[in-house]
């Protein structure tokens, strides 16, 4: 009932292959034709058209806050800009295969099957592209991976580098400032408004970053930053972040870390180096130093409660309601 | 489960050329009788014969049915998900249970359905119909493996129902978080010992896979003539032997973690986390190609049926497949670029090479269209509704295989997009295509065709309109794995269209069991071989005879049954020889 039906063998019309290989045997070289130049057209436009509005659009994402954020988004916008290109070629070619070749009679269809030069050409092509991506993945990751000597004061351009050891734990942060006796931490947040601990920076200098964790794996991402990295027990990961504006950034934990993984929230305030000056000082002298540090929760973690889903809600997490 | 629809216009083996002239239903020669067969195969009847079988086809279906019920439970709790992310300040599920409902869904469709159903369902099933053997190689390990499999998905299922609950710390399972301190509770043994059991159940699959494809194959079949699904599932079944060991591996020193005192993955007795997720993802993946390669054959098989050709470069395939195959086994740190402690530059070189063997699958599936006489019957929709699927998470794929782009996206919704788009393109689109191409041959009975096409569009919308928003979503920062989020973080429209589209792919599926039910009360029947399909399987009965085939075509390229039928069509050139070409039938393997 649902079988289509098979064109008998004996009722094929009469074609020449040879002429044109449209399966209902009409020659239709001129409408053929248009297309090749409606394609052509549409390819040559495609980057011309996205290239002039902006080198970079930015796809929804962030045109980045550090210099390595925005090393990263350039890669990530170029890459997107291929890959909507090529895929786009794809899509319209297997969209125009369909429309074309749909079933407009029971005429047998050439039964070709192979085309090596072609075949050769589609795999040349990606290799080629796929060479460049990775040529362009090079010479960015060389940039967003490059950090200064892990004691260093400043950079070999002179710019003065700050050192930040940044602890994450179930579930928090700590910012440890150990040039300057100051540690910052928090832990789950407490209804909305509360954005967790912050993490105040300089902006036009070298931060450099020590990332470590106290338990479990969690994830230190920031989106205006365009960066991630794990906090790896028994790793320690360094990365550099030049902030070049001033602002404050949302962070949070990407790596699924345990019961109050959605509340691990951070931030990060970039200000004048003066002002990160005045905050230092005003840090200490409100006792958020080192030496307090041993009684937080980043190193004495809570004793362990089982959780249950019932009595989850009896939890610190004001936010959550019933089940 | 042995279904007793007998074919109407069963018919004597006929001429060569003549069988279009029955009409639909009738293309395969038939005549593969069942009355001759059940005389010399009295077994037991009814859920004796289930429990006992050691039949292919049996089995096969056995494992299909349970993955699609456990397809449906694990997208039940994807529902949840999306509902409890419609909007800020959910409070429909707790964090516990909304931890452990990501990480059951995650497991439930990586580890017991999209595995299972493709190399224990449809290629258990028709593999050795495709090759012309009379069952698996082992048809003993095959039940084994049934049955180690349910034994393994009941345990994981009903983790649910022990006190602290099912595991909770995502599919991947990452150490620490997995160890007895933080993961204590009956759930995570019952979850680590299911994926032993079913990771045995998969390992005995492959076995047999391998052993039957390499050793079983008709007179005539040389490799070069094997069917496209049947190579994927050859290099799938190796691909599973050569994963499916470590992550056997990597569990037992996670359970010895939990329970005997060891400290492998942990820091304090000087084991290293992170090894953790070398062998995981040594495992996971060439996993994904075990998901995925079985599902590239499905669509290999259907669009040269629906487009009336051979496929397009049948050994590029093959070779675009092994290589696949190749490198998959060295790209597995590109799961793991946010750590810090991998080669940047290698994993990533490797990742982008995979572009290229996928690009040429594409070209080839286009190739095969090329020229061709297309008709849109469900499987064919479900085949398109997979390239497009698999096309936009295949090049949102190869941005992830950048380093700093992986920074940037990492544990982000932009990934949960790419690998739903990918994972649903591939084990959805393209699993239901092969479904509804394949169960006229296993039921005898066709689908609805109204009611497929229903089902193909509803989803088909649905699917787009819930992961193109995600990409988004990660682009603005929405880590995955998180159970709510603020209000003013700007992902709430998006959220909210996710879900809309989540409810969409969720009533789409009522069209399909719609479609079962339909089937099941006015069956239609199916014909031998109602696609005019090429392969063997479309030459025997539907459903086929207890030892699958009384007789065969001559077998002269990788497509016997359309060359029997369409024999002024054959393909000429290459792979057949056209010495034999006089030679009508060959009697094999009839049990007498």
């Amino acid at each position: 009932m649902n079988a289509f039906t098979t064109g008998s063998p004996t009722s094929l019309p009469a074609r020449d292959h040879s002429a044109v290989d449209t399966p209902d045997g009409e020659a239709t070289p001129p409408r053929r034709r248009r297309w090749t130049k409606g394609a052509i057209g549409a390819a040559i436009a495609a980057p011309v058209v996205l290239g002039g509005c902006n080198m970079y659009p930015t796809y929804g994402a962030s045109r980045g806050a550090t210099t390595q954020g925005q090393d990263t988004f350039k890669l990530f916008s170029g890459m997107m800009t291929t890959g909507i290109v090529i895929g786009g070629f794809v899509g319209i070619l297997i969209l125009w295969t369909i429309i074309r070749y749909r079933r407009r009679s029971d005429a047998m269809p050439k039964q070709f099957h192979e085309s090596i030069p072609i075949e050769i050409l589609y795999t040349g092509i990606p290799i080629i592209v796929v060479a460049f991506l990775f040529l362009f993945t090079v010479l960015t990751e060389n940039n967003v991976d490059a950090t200064v000597p892990v004691n260093a004061t400043v950079t070999s351009t002179g710019t003065p580098v700050e050192h930040v050891k940044v602890t994450a734990f179930q579930w928090g942060w700590r910012f440890d400032y150990p040039g300057h006796n100051v540690s910052i931490a928090g832990d789950v947040t407490n209804g909305p408004g509360d954005h967790g601990p912050q993490m105040v920076v300089p902006y036009g200098e070298t931060l450099q970053v020590t990332l470590v964790s106290n338990d479990v794996i969690h994830g230190f991402y920031v989106r205006d930053f365009n960066f991630s990295r794990y906090a790896l027990p028994g790793v320690v990961n360094n990365f550099d972040l030049n902030v070049i504006n001033p602002g404050t950034y949302a962070g949070q934990c990407t790596q699924i870390c345990g019961l109050y993984h959605t509340e691990m929230l951070f931030t990060v305030k970039a200000v004048t180096p003066a002002q990160f000056q005045t905050w230092l000082s005003g840090e200490v002298a409100a006792g958020h130093t080192l030496q307090r540090q041993p009684k937080s929760a980043a190193d004495t973690p809570p004793p362990y409660t089982h959780v249950t889903p019932s009595n989850a809600l009896a939890a610190p997490s004001s936010k959550k309601g019933s089940l | 489960m042995t279904t007793t629809i007998e074919s109407p216009d069963r018919i004597e083996p006929e001429e060569p050329g003549g069988p279009d002239a029955h009409g639909p239903g009738s293309h395969g020669p038939g005549g593969n009788g069942h009355d001759g067969e059940h005389a010399h195969h009295e077994g037991p009847k009814g859920i004796l014969n289930w429990l006992t079988s050691t039949d292919h086809k049996v089995i096969g279906k056995s494992y299909m049915i349970t993955s699609l019920v456990l397809f449906f439970i694990s997208g039940a709790m994807a529902l949840v998900i999306r509902a409890q992310l419609a909007n800020p300040t959910s409070s429909l599920v707790n964090f516990q249970t909304y931890n452990e409902l990501f990480t059951m869904h995650g497991s439930l469709m990586l580890y017991l359905f999209a595995g299972p159903f493709a190399f224990g369902g449809l290629a258990n099933y028709i593999v050795p119909l495709q090759v012309g053997a009379p069952d698996m190689a082992y048809p003993r390990l095959n039940a084994l493996s049934y049955w180690l499999y349910l034994g393994g998905s009941s345990l994981m299922t009903l983790s649910f129902m022990v006190a602290g609950g099912a595991a909770s710390f995502g599919w991947v399972a990452y150490a620490p978080l997995s160890n007895a301190i933080n993961s204590p509770g009956a759930g995570t043994d019952m979850w680590l010992l299911s994926l032993g059991l079913t990771g045995f159940s998969a390992i005995f699959t492959g076995v047999n896979l391998v052993a039957t494809i390499f050793y079983l194959r008709a007179p005539g079949m040389t490799m070069f003539r094997v069917p496209i699904f049947s190579w994927n599932m050859l290099v799938t079944g190796i691909l599973i032997l050569i994963a499916f060991p470590v992550l056997f591996g990597a569990a037992v020193l996670l359970y010895c973690d939990r329970h005997f005192g060891t400290h492998i993955y942990t820091v304090s007795g000087g084991g290293v986390p992170v090894l953790w997720q070398h062998l995981f993802w040594f495992f996971g993946h060439p996993e994904v190609y075990i998901l995925a390669l079985p599902y590239f054959g499905l669509v290999t098989e259907i669009i040269p049926a629906f487009s009336r050709k051979p496929l397009f470069g049948y050994r590029g395939m093959v070779f675009a497949t092994l290589s696949i195959a190749a490198l998959s086994t060295g790209v597995w740190a590109h799961h793991m670029f946010t750590t810090g402690v991998v080669l940047l530059p290698f994993f990533s070189l490797l990742s982008y090479l995979i572009a290229v063997p996928t690009g040429i699958k594409f070209f080839n599936w286009i190739g095969t269209m090329w020229g061709g006489q297309l008709s849109f019957q469900t499987p064919m929709l479900f085949s398109m509704g997979f390239l497009f699927a698999f096309l936009m998470g295949g090049v949102t794929g190869v941005l992830l295989a950048s380093p700093p782009v992986d920074f940037m996206t990492h544990d982000t919704y932009f990934v949960v997009a790419h690998f739903h788009q990918v994972l649903i393109g591939t084990t959805v689109f393209a699993g239901f295509a092969g479904f509804y191409f394949w169960y006229p041959k296993m039921y005898g009975r066709m689908l609805n065709e109204r009611l497929g096409k229903l089902h193909f569009w509803t989803l088909f919308i649905g699917f787009w309109i819930t992961f193109v928003p995600q990409y988004l979503l990660g682009l603005r920062g929405m880590p995955r794995r998180i159970a709510d989020y603020l209000p003013t973080n700007g992902w709430t429209f998006l959220n909210e269209m996710s879900t809309v589209g989540a409810m969409i792919i969720g009533i789409s599926f009522l069209f399909f069991l719609a479609n079962l039910v339909t089937s099941w009360r006015r069956p239609v029947v199916a014909g031998d071989n109602p696609w005019d399909g090429g392969g063997l399987e479309w030459f025997t009965s539907s459903p086929p005879p207890h030892h699958n085939f009384t007789h065969l075509p001559p077998i002269r390229s990788e497509r016997p049954t359309w060359d029997y039928n369409h024999p002024e069509h054959r393909k000429d050139e290459s792979h057949g020889d056209k010495r034999h070409r006089e030679h009508e039938q060959e009697t094999v393997g009839a049990p007498s």
